[in-house]
Protein backbone atom coordinates (compact mmCIF):
# COMPACT_ATOMS: atom_id res chain seq x y z
CA UNK A 1 0.00 0.00 0.00
CA UNK A 2 1.18 3.80 -0.19
CA UNK A 3 2.53 5.40 2.95
CA UNK A 4 -1.07 7.37 2.84
CA UNK A 5 -2.96 3.84 3.53
CA UNK A 6 -0.36 2.51 5.89
CA UNK A 7 0.23 5.56 8.10
CA UNK A 8 -2.91 7.09 10.51
CA UNK A 9 -1.50 10.49 11.37
CA UNK A 10 -3.04 12.82 14.41
CA UNK A 11 -2.17 16.20 15.63
CA UNK A 12 -3.34 18.05 18.55
CA UNK A 13 -1.80 21.23 20.48
CA UNK A 14 -2.67 23.31 23.64
CA UNK A 15 -1.07 26.45 25.26
CA UNK A 16 -0.96 24.91 28.24
CA UNK A 17 -2.40 25.94 32.06
CA UNK A 18 0.13 29.21 32.35
CA UNK A 19 0.90 30.34 28.74
CA UNK A 20 -1.28 32.98 27.16
CA UNK A 21 -0.11 32.24 23.90
CA UNK A 22 0.88 29.16 21.71
CA UNK A 23 4.39 29.10 20.42
CA UNK A 24 4.45 25.41 19.36
CA UNK A 25 3.11 24.85 15.27
CA UNK A 26 2.91 21.29 14.30
CA UNK A 27 1.59 20.35 10.55
CA UNK A 28 1.22 17.38 8.71
CA UNK A 29 0.48 15.56 5.56
CA UNK A 30 -0.48 11.67 5.06
CA UNK A 31 -0.12 12.02 1.37
CA UNK A 32 4.01 12.43 1.19
CA UNK A 33 4.11 10.90 4.92
CA UNK A 34 5.27 14.32 6.03
CA UNK A 35 5.11 15.19 9.83
CA UNK A 36 6.57 18.24 11.30
CA UNK A 37 6.77 19.97 14.74
CA UNK A 38 8.29 23.45 16.13
CA UNK A 39 8.81 25.10 19.27
CA UNK A 40 9.45 28.79 18.83
CA UNK A 41 10.99 31.31 20.94
CA UNK A 42 11.51 35.05 21.13
CA UNK A 43 9.44 37.71 22.41
CA UNK A 44 5.93 38.79 21.91
CA UNK A 45 4.66 36.65 18.70
CA UNK A 46 8.07 36.15 17.44
CA UNK A 47 8.07 32.79 18.92
CA UNK A 48 4.84 31.60 16.76
CA UNK A 49 6.21 33.38 13.79
CA UNK A 50 9.26 31.67 13.87
CA UNK A 51 7.60 27.85 14.22
CA UNK A 52 5.11 28.87 11.92
CA UNK A 53 8.11 29.63 9.41
CA UNK A 54 9.72 26.89 10.04
CA UNK A 55 6.86 23.91 9.41
CA UNK A 56 5.63 25.98 6.55
CA UNK A 57 8.43 25.72 4.59
CA UNK A 58 9.17 21.99 5.67
CA UNK A 59 5.70 21.26 4.27
CA UNK A 60 5.38 23.04 1.24
CA UNK A 61 8.95 22.40 0.16
CA UNK A 62 9.02 18.76 0.44
CA UNK A 63 5.61 18.37 -0.87
CA UNK A 64 6.19 20.59 -4.00
CA UNK A 65 9.76 18.43 -4.10
CA UNK A 66 8.31 15.23 -3.77
CA UNK A 67 5.86 15.69 -6.79
CA UNK A 68 8.53 15.21 -9.13
CA UNK A 69 10.86 13.06 -6.98
CA UNK A 70 11.13 9.25 -5.27
CA UNK A 71 12.15 10.27 -1.59
CA UNK A 72 13.77 6.52 -1.96
CA UNK A 73 15.69 7.12 -5.04
CA UNK A 74 19.30 8.52 -4.45
CA UNK A 75 20.70 11.84 -5.68
CA UNK A 76 24.32 12.52 -7.36
CA UNK A 77 26.12 12.58 -3.80
CA UNK A 78 24.58 9.12 -3.01
CA UNK A 79 22.05 10.08 -0.53
CA UNK A 80 18.72 9.23 -0.16
CA UNK A 81 16.69 12.02 -1.69
CA UNK A 82 13.58 12.04 1.64
CA UNK A 83 16.99 12.52 3.60
CA UNK A 84 18.45 15.69 1.53
CA UNK A 85 14.87 16.84 1.61
CA UNK A 86 14.81 16.76 5.19
CA UNK A 87 17.80 18.50 5.49
CA UNK A 88 17.38 21.13 2.70
CA UNK A 89 14.76 22.48 4.33
CA UNK A 90 15.42 22.32 7.84
CA UNK A 91 18.29 24.75 6.27
CA UNK A 92 15.83 26.65 4.27
CA UNK A 93 13.61 27.27 6.70
CA UNK A 94 16.43 28.63 8.93
CA UNK A 95 17.08 31.11 6.63
CA UNK A 96 14.10 32.34 6.21
CA UNK A 97 13.97 33.08 10.38
CA UNK A 98 16.97 34.71 10.06
CA UNK A 99 16.43 36.60 7.49
CA UNK A 100 12.93 37.83 9.06
CA UNK A 101 14.70 38.44 12.56
CA UNK A 102 17.66 40.28 11.31
CA UNK A 103 15.29 42.58 8.47
CA UNK A 104 12.41 43.22 11.13
CA UNK A 105 13.37 44.55 14.60
CA UNK A 106 10.19 42.86 16.25
CA UNK A 107 11.40 39.31 15.38
CA UNK A 108 15.13 40.02 16.37
CA UNK A 109 16.83 36.74 17.92
CA UNK A 110 13.68 34.79 17.02
CA UNK A 111 14.26 31.14 16.61
CA UNK A 112 12.56 27.99 16.90
CA UNK A 113 13.49 23.86 17.67
CA UNK A 114 12.02 21.47 15.10
CA UNK A 115 11.56 17.67 15.08
CA UNK A 116 10.62 16.72 11.42
CA UNK A 117 9.67 12.44 9.80
CA UNK A 118 9.35 11.62 6.42
CA UNK A 119 7.94 7.88 6.08
CA UNK A 120 8.71 6.05 3.13
CA UNK A 121 9.70 2.72 1.82
CA UNK A 122 9.39 0.97 5.68
CA UNK A 123 11.85 3.88 6.90
CA UNK A 124 11.28 7.05 8.52
CA UNK A 125 14.28 9.72 8.12
CA UNK A 126 14.15 11.83 10.67
CA UNK A 127 15.94 15.16 11.54
CA UNK A 128 16.27 17.38 14.63
CA UNK A 129 17.24 20.43 15.84
CA UNK A 130 16.53 21.76 19.52
CA UNK A 131 14.93 19.89 22.53
CA UNK A 132 12.05 18.66 20.73
CA UNK A 133 11.50 14.85 20.80
CA UNK A 134 10.38 11.97 18.35
CA UNK A 135 9.91 9.01 20.47
CA UNK A 136 9.15 5.49 19.32
CA UNK A 137 6.74 2.70 20.81
CA UNK A 138 7.41 -0.72 19.11
CA UNK A 139 5.72 -3.62 21.26
CA UNK A 140 6.19 -2.92 24.73
CA UNK A 141 9.14 -0.95 24.19
CA UNK A 142 8.96 2.90 24.51
CA UNK A 143 12.02 5.04 23.81
CA UNK A 144 13.73 8.43 22.17
CA UNK A 145 15.10 8.20 18.91
CA UNK A 146 16.21 11.44 19.02
CA UNK A 147 18.78 13.45 21.17
CA UNK A 148 18.03 16.77 22.49
CA UNK A 149 20.81 19.16 20.85
CA UNK A 150 20.34 20.97 25.43
CA UNK A 151 23.08 21.63 27.96
CA UNK A 152 21.02 19.06 30.28
CA UNK A 153 21.53 16.40 27.36
CA UNK A 154 25.52 17.42 26.78
CA UNK A 155 25.53 17.31 30.71
CA UNK A 156 24.11 13.46 30.73
CA UNK A 157 26.37 12.36 27.83
CA UNK A 158 29.42 14.14 29.65
CA UNK A 159 28.53 11.57 32.78
CA UNK A 160 27.87 15.05 34.98
CA UNK A 161 24.54 14.02 35.69
CA UNK A 162 22.55 10.89 35.87
CA UNK A 163 19.51 10.23 33.61
CA UNK A 164 17.40 10.32 36.81
CA UNK A 165 18.68 12.91 38.78
CA UNK A 166 18.36 14.92 35.06
CA UNK A 167 14.73 15.65 36.14
CA UNK A 168 15.81 17.50 38.90
CA UNK A 169 17.85 20.06 36.80
CA UNK A 170 16.75 23.46 36.87
CA UNK A 171 18.95 23.80 33.56
CA UNK A 172 15.96 22.32 31.46
CA UNK A 173 15.71 25.06 29.12
CA UNK A 174 18.76 26.00 27.54
CA UNK A 175 18.98 24.53 24.00
CA UNK A 176 22.42 24.32 22.41
CA UNK A 177 21.03 24.21 18.83
CA UNK A 178 17.93 25.84 17.37
CA UNK A 179 16.70 27.27 14.11
CA UNK A 180 16.57 30.75 13.05
CA UNK A 181 19.23 32.30 15.38
CA UNK A 182 22.32 32.01 13.37
CA UNK A 183 22.89 32.31 9.82
CA UNK A 184 23.63 28.38 9.30
CA UNK A 185 22.16 25.22 10.85
CA UNK A 186 23.02 22.15 10.95
CA UNK A 187 20.17 19.46 11.42
CA UNK A 188 20.65 15.92 12.86
CA UNK A 189 19.18 13.26 10.81
CA UNK A 190 19.14 9.57 11.13
CA UNK A 191 16.81 6.66 9.40
CA UNK A 192 15.13 4.37 11.08
CA UNK A 193 13.39 0.74 9.81
CA UNK A 194 9.28 1.34 10.59
CA UNK A 195 7.55 -2.10 11.57
CA UNK A 196 3.74 -2.45 11.72
CA UNK A 197 2.03 -1.85 14.63
CA UNK A 198 4.85 0.96 15.89
CA UNK A 199 3.72 4.59 17.15
CA UNK A 200 5.43 7.41 16.70
CA UNK A 201 5.33 10.41 18.74
CA UNK A 202 6.80 14.15 18.07
CA UNK A 203 6.45 16.20 20.70
CA UNK A 204 7.67 19.41 22.24
CA UNK A 205 8.94 20.07 25.73
CA UNK A 206 5.87 21.13 27.54
CA UNK A 207 5.52 17.41 27.28
CA UNK A 208 8.08 15.43 28.24
CA UNK A 209 8.82 18.32 31.18
CA UNK A 210 5.40 17.76 32.31
CA UNK A 211 5.09 13.86 32.29
CA UNK A 212 7.26 11.44 32.43
CA UNK A 213 8.32 9.08 29.71
CA UNK A 214 7.00 5.94 31.58
CA UNK A 215 3.76 7.36 31.63
CA UNK A 216 3.63 8.85 28.15
CA UNK A 217 4.52 5.25 26.96
CA UNK A 218 1.80 3.66 29.52
CA UNK A 219 -0.69 6.15 27.87
CA UNK A 220 -0.05 5.41 24.87
CA UNK A 221 -0.22 1.53 24.99
CA UNK A 222 -3.53 1.44 26.58
CA UNK A 223 -4.97 3.96 24.07
CA UNK A 224 -3.04 2.83 20.80
CA UNK A 225 -6.91 1.30 19.28
CA UNK A 226 -7.44 4.83 19.64
CA UNK A 227 -4.90 7.51 18.44
CA UNK A 228 -7.24 10.79 19.01
CA UNK A 229 -8.04 9.87 22.63
CA UNK A 230 -4.46 9.26 22.95
CA UNK A 231 -3.46 12.75 21.55
CA UNK A 232 -5.90 13.88 23.53
CA UNK A 233 -5.04 12.32 26.85
CA UNK A 234 -1.10 12.93 26.43
CA UNK A 235 -2.10 17.01 26.53
CA UNK A 236 -4.43 16.36 29.56
CA UNK A 237 -1.74 14.81 31.47
CA UNK A 238 0.55 17.31 30.75
CA UNK A 239 -1.96 20.11 31.56
CA UNK A 240 -3.04 17.99 34.62
CA UNK A 241 0.06 18.13 36.20
CA UNK A 242 0.48 21.95 35.97
CA UNK A 243 0.60 22.75 32.42
CA UNK A 244 3.69 25.09 32.53
CA UNK A 245 4.38 25.65 28.80
CA UNK A 246 3.15 25.07 25.29
CA UNK A 247 2.31 21.09 24.75
CA UNK A 248 1.97 19.95 21.79
CA UNK A 249 1.81 16.44 19.93
CA UNK A 250 1.93 14.61 16.67
CA UNK A 251 1.10 10.99 16.61
CA UNK A 252 1.69 8.29 13.87
CA UNK A 253 0.66 4.69 13.92
CA UNK A 254 1.96 2.34 11.46
CA UNK A 255 -0.68 -0.53 10.55
CA UNK A 256 0.70 -1.42 7.13
CA UNK A 257 3.66 -2.41 5.10
CA UNK A 258 4.62 1.08 3.17
CA UNK A 259 7.40 -0.59 1.05
CA UNK A 260 8.14 1.41 -2.29
CA UNK A 261 7.45 -0.53 -5.30
CA UNK A 262 10.44 -2.20 -7.58
CA UNK A 263 9.16 -4.53 -10.39
CA UNK A 264 9.61 -2.39 -14.02
CA UNK A 265 6.05 -1.37 -13.86
CA UNK A 266 6.92 0.39 -11.06
CA UNK A 267 10.26 2.06 -12.77
CA UNK A 268 7.97 2.47 -16.18
CA UNK A 269 5.52 4.81 -13.79
CA UNK A 270 7.87 6.56 -12.31
CA UNK A 271 9.88 7.16 -15.43
CA UNK A 272 6.61 8.66 -16.35
CA UNK A 273 5.95 11.06 -13.92
CA UNK A 274 9.63 12.21 -14.51
CA UNK B 1 18.84 34.48 41.50
CA UNK B 2 21.15 32.99 42.75
CA UNK B 3 20.98 29.56 45.08
CA UNK B 4 21.63 30.30 48.77
CA UNK B 5 23.87 28.56 51.74
CA UNK B 6 22.35 29.20 55.23
CA UNK B 7 25.17 28.55 57.95
CA UNK B 8 23.65 27.43 61.67
CA UNK B 9 25.31 26.07 64.94
CA UNK B 10 22.47 24.71 67.13
CA UNK B 11 19.75 26.18 65.26
CA UNK B 12 21.35 29.97 65.37
CA UNK B 13 22.06 31.68 61.61
CA UNK B 14 25.86 32.18 61.40
CA UNK B 15 25.83 33.93 58.02
CA UNK B 16 24.37 33.26 54.87
CA UNK B 17 26.46 33.04 51.32
CA UNK B 18 25.90 33.59 47.67
CA UNK B 19 26.51 30.75 45.24
CA UNK B 20 27.83 33.33 42.98
CA UNK B 21 30.69 31.44 41.93
CA UNK B 22 30.98 28.37 39.67
CA UNK B 23 33.17 26.25 42.14
CA UNK B 24 33.28 27.62 46.11
CA UNK B 25 35.14 25.47 48.82
CA UNK B 26 34.21 24.99 52.09
CA UNK B 27 37.11 24.58 54.57
CA UNK B 28 39.04 25.45 58.25
CA UNK B 29 41.62 27.45 55.82
CA UNK B 30 40.68 31.22 55.61
CA UNK B 31 41.22 30.71 51.89
CA UNK B 32 38.00 29.13 51.53
CA UNK B 33 34.94 30.39 50.40
CA UNK B 34 33.13 29.84 53.48
CA UNK B 35 35.27 29.58 56.32
CA UNK B 36 34.32 26.87 59.48
CA UNK B 37 37.19 27.97 62.20
CA UNK B 38 36.80 24.37 64.36
CA UNK B 39 39.18 21.93 64.60
CA UNK B 40 36.58 19.12 63.21
CA UNK B 41 36.29 20.64 59.92
CA UNK B 42 39.05 19.90 57.23
CA UNK B 43 41.82 22.82 55.81
CA UNK B 44 39.65 22.43 52.50
CA UNK B 45 36.70 19.85 53.18
CA UNK B 46 34.33 20.06 50.16
CA UNK B 47 33.13 22.30 47.15
CA UNK B 48 30.43 23.20 45.90
CA UNK B 49 30.13 23.57 41.62
CA UNK B 50 27.63 25.53 40.35
CA UNK B 51 26.34 25.29 36.76
CA UNK B 52 23.55 27.75 35.85
CA UNK B 53 20.81 27.06 37.64
CA UNK B 54 22.26 23.69 39.49
CA UNK B 55 24.71 23.40 42.08
CA UNK B 56 26.61 19.91 43.25
CA UNK B 57 28.57 19.47 46.48
CA UNK B 58 31.27 17.32 46.70
CA UNK B 59 33.38 15.76 49.57
CA UNK B 60 37.15 16.81 49.46
CA UNK B 61 38.51 13.72 51.09
CA UNK B 62 37.65 15.33 54.20
CA UNK B 63 38.43 13.69 57.94
CA UNK B 64 35.32 13.47 59.18
CA UNK B 65 33.21 13.46 55.86
CA UNK B 66 30.12 15.66 54.93
CA UNK B 67 26.02 14.51 55.20
CA UNK B 68 22.96 15.38 53.18
CA UNK B 69 19.77 15.13 55.11
CA UNK B 70 21.40 12.63 57.55
CA UNK B 71 23.32 10.56 55.13
CA UNK B 72 26.94 10.37 54.43
CA UNK B 73 27.81 11.67 50.70
CA UNK B 74 30.79 11.57 48.73
CA UNK B 75 29.20 13.98 46.03
CA UNK B 76 25.60 14.83 45.82
CA UNK B 77 23.09 16.82 43.83
CA UNK B 78 21.62 19.84 45.75
CA UNK B 79 17.84 20.27 46.30
CA UNK B 80 16.30 22.95 47.87
CA UNK B 81 16.03 22.73 51.64
CA UNK B 82 19.02 19.85 51.45
CA UNK B 83 20.60 20.08 54.62
CA UNK B 84 24.79 20.10 54.70
CA UNK B 85 26.22 18.79 57.97
CA UNK B 86 29.37 19.53 58.36
CA UNK B 87 30.59 18.27 61.90
CA UNK B 88 28.10 20.78 64.41
CA UNK B 89 27.15 22.68 61.47
CA UNK B 90 24.37 23.00 59.07
CA UNK B 91 24.42 24.80 55.85
CA UNK B 92 21.02 24.87 54.52
CA UNK B 93 20.79 25.16 50.52
CA UNK B 94 17.96 27.13 49.30
CA UNK B 95 17.02 27.56 45.76
CA UNK B 96 13.13 28.28 45.37
CA UNK B 97 13.01 29.08 41.38
CA UNK B 98 9.79 27.83 41.38
CA UNK B 99 8.84 30.33 44.23
CA UNK B 100 10.75 33.00 42.06
CA UNK B 101 9.11 31.93 38.53
CA UNK B 102 5.60 31.98 40.14
CA UNK B 103 6.38 35.57 40.98
CA UNK B 104 8.46 36.58 38.27
CA UNK B 105 6.49 36.85 34.79
CA UNK B 106 7.09 33.20 32.64
CA UNK B 107 9.93 34.33 30.59
CA UNK B 108 12.51 32.65 33.49
CA UNK B 109 11.39 29.47 31.91
CA UNK B 110 11.33 30.17 28.68
CA UNK B 111 13.49 27.91 26.10
CA UNK B 112 16.65 29.58 25.59
CA UNK B 113 19.53 29.29 23.24
CA UNK B 114 22.77 28.57 24.06
CA UNK B 115 24.36 30.27 20.76
CA UNK B 116 27.76 28.61 20.86
CA UNK B 117 27.23 24.32 21.68
CA UNK B 118 29.40 23.12 24.37
CA UNK B 119 31.33 20.35 22.80
CA UNK B 120 31.93 16.61 24.24
CA UNK B 121 34.84 14.69 22.98
CA UNK B 122 33.99 11.36 23.02
CA UNK B 123 35.51 10.40 26.48
CA UNK B 124 32.95 12.50 28.09
CA UNK B 125 35.44 15.26 29.01
CA UNK B 126 33.70 18.37 28.15
CA UNK B 127 35.55 20.71 26.13
CA UNK B 128 33.87 23.82 26.78
CA UNK B 129 33.18 26.63 23.97
CA UNK B 130 32.29 30.33 24.67
CA UNK B 131 28.51 30.11 25.00
CA UNK B 132 28.69 34.06 24.43
CA UNK B 133 25.58 35.86 22.40
CA UNK B 134 22.21 36.89 22.72
CA UNK B 135 19.03 34.64 24.32
CA UNK B 136 15.81 35.80 22.94
CA UNK B 137 14.04 38.04 25.87
CA UNK B 138 16.33 36.71 28.44
CA UNK B 139 18.99 39.10 29.74
CA UNK B 140 19.51 37.64 33.19
CA UNK B 141 20.61 33.83 31.83
CA UNK B 142 23.85 35.51 30.16
CA UNK B 143 25.40 36.77 32.94
CA UNK B 144 24.93 33.33 34.33
CA UNK B 145 26.24 31.64 31.07
CA UNK B 146 29.29 33.66 31.12
CA UNK B 147 30.18 31.54 34.02
CA UNK B 148 29.79 28.41 32.59
CA UNK B 149 32.73 27.17 30.54
CA UNK B 150 35.49 27.03 33.43
CA UNK B 151 32.64 24.99 35.37
CA UNK B 152 32.16 22.85 32.82
CA UNK B 153 35.89 22.28 32.75
CA UNK B 154 36.08 21.74 36.63
CA UNK B 155 33.60 18.82 35.99
CA UNK B 156 36.31 17.27 33.71
CA UNK B 157 37.72 16.41 37.59
CA UNK B 158 34.85 15.81 39.64
CA UNK B 159 32.44 13.14 37.47
CA UNK B 160 29.67 11.95 37.84
CA UNK B 161 27.31 13.06 40.54
CA UNK B 162 23.73 11.05 41.83
CA UNK B 163 21.44 11.90 44.51
CA UNK B 164 22.04 10.46 48.09
CA UNK B 165 19.54 6.99 47.13
CA UNK B 166 18.31 6.54 51.09
CA UNK B 167 16.08 10.08 50.79
CA UNK B 168 13.77 8.10 48.67
CA UNK B 169 12.73 5.57 52.00
CA UNK B 170 12.49 8.80 54.07
CA UNK B 171 8.85 8.84 51.70
CA UNK B 172 6.22 7.13 54.14
CA UNK B 173 5.22 4.23 51.69
CA UNK B 174 1.46 4.28 52.97
CA UNK B 175 0.96 7.86 50.92
CA UNK B 176 1.90 6.53 47.84
CA UNK B 177 -1.99 6.09 46.57
CA UNK B 178 -2.42 9.37 47.26
CA UNK B 179 0.46 10.14 45.32
CA UNK B 180 -0.65 8.54 42.20
CA UNK B 181 1.30 11.33 40.71
CA UNK B 182 3.41 10.85 37.22
CA UNK B 183 6.82 11.89 39.16
CA UNK B 184 8.57 9.65 41.56
CA UNK B 185 10.60 12.31 43.37
CA UNK B 186 13.97 11.19 44.77
CA UNK B 187 14.18 13.28 47.61
CA UNK B 188 11.60 14.61 49.94
CA UNK B 189 11.14 17.60 48.54
CA UNK B 190 11.70 18.15 44.50
CA UNK B 191 11.38 21.49 43.91
CA UNK B 192 12.15 20.97 39.99
CA UNK B 193 9.26 18.67 39.68
CA UNK B 194 5.90 20.94 39.15
CA UNK B 195 3.35 21.51 41.99
CA UNK B 196 1.68 18.31 41.95
CA UNK B 197 -2.50 19.44 41.84
CA UNK B 198 -4.11 17.08 44.15
CA UNK B 199 -5.76 13.92 42.77
CA UNK B 200 -8.80 13.36 42.96
CA UNK B 201 -10.45 11.63 46.04
CA UNK B 202 -9.45 7.66 45.82
CA UNK B 203 -12.41 5.77 44.13
CA UNK B 204 -13.13 2.13 43.12
CA UNK B 205 -15.37 0.33 40.80
CA UNK B 206 -17.02 -2.90 41.93
CA UNK B 207 -18.19 -5.70 39.66
CA UNK B 208 -21.81 -7.01 39.66
CA UNK B 209 -22.07 -9.42 37.30
CA UNK B 210 -20.65 -12.08 35.85
CA UNK B 211 -17.77 -14.99 36.98
CA UNK B 212 -16.13 -11.54 38.69
CA UNK B 213 -18.98 -10.70 40.49
CA UNK B 214 -18.33 -9.08 43.72
CA UNK B 215 -14.80 -8.08 42.52
CA UNK B 216 -13.39 -4.72 43.54
CA UNK B 217 -10.64 -2.76 41.75
CA UNK B 218 -9.23 0.70 43.36
CA UNK B 219 -8.88 3.35 40.65
CA UNK B 220 -4.97 4.51 41.82
CA UNK B 221 -3.63 4.86 38.73
CA UNK B 222 -4.09 7.91 36.51
CA UNK B 223 -5.63 5.77 33.55
CA UNK B 224 -7.02 2.12 33.75
CA UNK B 225 -8.70 0.31 30.78
CA UNK B 226 -11.64 -1.75 31.00
CA UNK B 227 -13.03 -4.39 28.59
CA UNK B 228 -11.51 -6.40 25.71
CA UNK B 229 -8.82 -5.43 23.55
CA UNK B 230 -10.09 -5.51 19.81
CA UNK B 231 -13.74 -5.89 21.20
CA UNK B 232 -15.05 -3.58 23.27
CA UNK B 233 -12.14 -0.85 25.56
CA UNK B 234 -12.99 1.82 27.94
CA UNK B 235 -10.90 4.26 29.54
CA UNK B 236 -10.91 5.38 32.73
CA UNK B 237 -9.03 8.63 33.94
CA UNK B 238 -7.97 10.12 36.93
CA UNK B 239 -7.54 13.94 36.76
CA UNK B 240 -7.90 16.55 39.41
CA UNK B 241 -11.25 17.17 39.06
CA UNK B 242 -12.49 13.31 39.44
CA UNK B 243 -12.71 10.49 37.42
CA UNK B 244 -13.95 10.33 33.66
CA UNK B 245 -15.03 7.33 31.43
CA UNK B 246 -14.12 7.30 27.60
CA UNK B 247 -14.69 5.28 24.81
CA UNK B 248 -11.61 3.82 23.33
CA UNK B 249 -12.29 0.85 20.31
CA UNK B 250 -15.00 -1.57 19.75
CA UNK B 251 -18.03 -0.67 17.59
CA UNK B 252 -20.55 -0.83 21.16
CA UNK B 253 -20.11 2.23 23.24
CA UNK B 254 -20.30 2.03 26.84
CA UNK B 255 -23.53 2.88 29.08
CA UNK B 256 -23.87 4.71 32.03
CA UNK B 257 -26.88 4.40 34.37
CA UNK B 258 -28.61 2.56 31.51
CA UNK B 259 -27.62 5.44 28.70
CA UNK B 260 -25.32 4.90 25.95
CA UNK B 261 -22.37 7.11 25.60
CA UNK B 262 -20.76 8.59 22.98
CA UNK B 263 -17.25 9.70 22.23
CA UNK B 264 -16.68 12.62 24.65
CA UNK B 265 -14.95 11.61 28.17
CA UNK B 266 -18.24 11.70 30.93
CA UNK B 267 -17.36 12.50 34.60
CA UNK B 268 -18.19 9.69 36.93
CA UNK B 269 -20.64 10.30 39.82
CA UNK B 270 -20.84 8.57 43.12
CA UNK B 271 -22.71 5.11 42.38
CA UNK B 272 -22.88 5.52 38.77
CA UNK B 273 -23.42 2.01 37.37
CA UNK B 274 -21.36 1.20 34.60
CA UNK B 275 -22.61 -1.10 31.47
CA UNK B 276 -18.89 -2.39 29.16
CA UNK B 277 -18.96 -5.79 27.02
CA UNK B 278 -22.28 -6.94 28.89
CA UNK B 279 -20.58 -6.56 32.68
CA UNK B 280 -22.19 -4.17 34.79
CA UNK B 281 -20.19 -2.23 37.90
CA UNK B 282 -20.27 0.33 40.08
CA UNK B 283 -18.04 3.25 40.64
CA UNK B 284 -18.13 4.69 43.97
CA UNK B 285 -15.84 7.10 46.23
CA UNK B 286 -13.83 5.25 48.75
CA UNK B 287 -13.16 8.41 51.07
Amino acid sequence: MNVQEAIEIVSQTSSGMVRSHNEDSVIYDASCGLVVLADGMGGYNAGEVASGIAVSVLSTEIKHRLESLRPEDKNESGEEIGVALLRENVRKANASIYSAAVSQPQYSGMGTTIVAGLFYDNRLAVAHVGDSRMYRLRGETFETITRDHSLLQEQIDGGMISKEDARLSKNKNLVTRAVGIDAEVEPELHTHPVQTGDIYLLCSDGLNDMVEDDDIGTALQMLRANLPLAATRLIEMANDNGGRDNVSVILVKVNGDFAAPRGWLAKLSSWFKH
Amino acid sequence: MAAKLILSMDGAVLKEYTLNKERMTIGRKPHNDIVIDNLAVSGEHAAILTILNDSFLEDLDSTNGVMVNGAQIKKHFLQNSDVVEIGKYKLKYMNDQQGQQAAAADDFEKTMVLRAPIKMQPGGAPQAAAPLGKVPGMEAAMKTQANLPPVLQSYERTGKFETAKPQAAAHPPVQAPAHAAPFAPSAPAAPATPAQPAAAALAAVQILNGPNIGKELDLVKNLITLGKPGVQVAVLTRRPHGYFITHVEGAAYPALNGKTLDEQPHQLNDHDIIELAGIKMEFYFKE
